[in-house]
């Protein structure tokens, strides 16, 4: 039940990946090209996505994380509310260069598997090397502790 | 550069979508949908068990434009401009600071923005700023 209910909503949050043209890249680096104001190319739909995503995810979670627990797990694992930290600060910063470079970010990298031929293939492979990299690096240090809420 | 057109409509549905999918999975499981995080905790040095349910989670996003196409008859094609060497080196970079970073686009920007959380929103306009600071100095420097 669980596994299915994690694959439907890897399935609806492509759709949405979809639905929203994010999973473009062209539409990306359009939205992020904001030195394109002045010729009338900036593409702001993405601005849309983010507001559409946010409304919603903020809406859902101060309903359920109102709950004592998630419907199919025993506790809600929240990322710890820590201090910005410089590795906080060094990935995002890494991380918007490589998504300014191709216009790719991590969902719709994995949704262009089947539909960006060979060139998605090697960003995807890329990405993946890159993962294993800073889990190599970061597993040298202490990981971030993850905060645990509600009862068991 | 290849043109895109405005979708605010579509945007914002496919953005409520997203938002739905990520409710859904802190509703059922209690985490937080953020793919980088969920992708990442796959791979070496030490996959993190059980692996099965964020397999599926991947294998969904995978399978998206299956679906898409059942629907719409069209095949959702990413426009992809970039020649290799750029796409292995922002593939690099964005699957290390990511990781390194704790979030991406859905962790930090749809998920931790929803939960108003200060690391994130730090993060989103770190990320913002360095992805709009790359396309202006790509598209209008070099």
């Amino acid at each position: 039940m669980s596994i299915l209910i994690q694959f439907a909503a890897g399935l609806v949050f492509g759709i949405g990946l979809i639905v929203a043209g994010m999973s473009d890249p062209a539409k990306v680096l359009n939205f992020l090209d904001l030195g394109a104001i002045p010729s009338g190319g900036w593409d702001a739909s993405l601005l849309f996505v983010m507001a559409g995503g946010v409304a919603v995810t903020t809406l859902g979670y101060r309903f359920v994380l109102a709950w004592p627990r998630p419907l199919l797990a025993e506790r809600f694992s929240l990322p710890a509310a820590g201090r910005p930290d410089a590795r906080l600060l060094t990935g995002a910063a890494l991380f918007g260069i490589g998504w300014g470079l191709a216009g790719f970010c991590p969902g719709p990298a994995l949704v262009a598997t089947l539909t960006g031929g060979m060139p998605a293939l090697v960003f995807l492979a890329a990405m993946l090397a890159g993962m294993t990299l800073a889990r190599w690096r970061a597993s040298a240090k202490a990981p971030l502790p993850m905060q645990e809420r509600g009862r068991a | 550069m290849i043109e895109t057109s405005f979708t605010p409509l579509a945007s914002l549905l496919g953005g409520a979508v997203i938002g739905a999918a990520a409710v859904m999975l802190m509703a059922f499981e209690g985490r937080i949908a953020g793919i980088s995080g969920i992708l990442s905790r796959l791979l070496p040095p030490a996959p993190e068990r059980p692996a099965a349910g964020r397999v599926a989670f991947v294998a969904g996003l995978i399978a998206a434009p299956i679906v898409t196409f059942a629907f719409t008859g069209a095949w959702p094609v990413p426009q992809i401009a970039s020649g290799l060497p750029v796409l292995i080196v922002a593939g690099l970079l964005v699957g290390f600071g990511s990781v390194w970073g704790n979030g991406c686009t859905s962790g930090h920007g749809i998920c931790g923005l929803s939960r108003f959380s200060l690391r994130s929103a730090i993060a989103v306009a770190v990320f913002m700023t360095t992805a709009i600071a790359t396309v202006f100095v790509v598209r209008h420097i070099l």
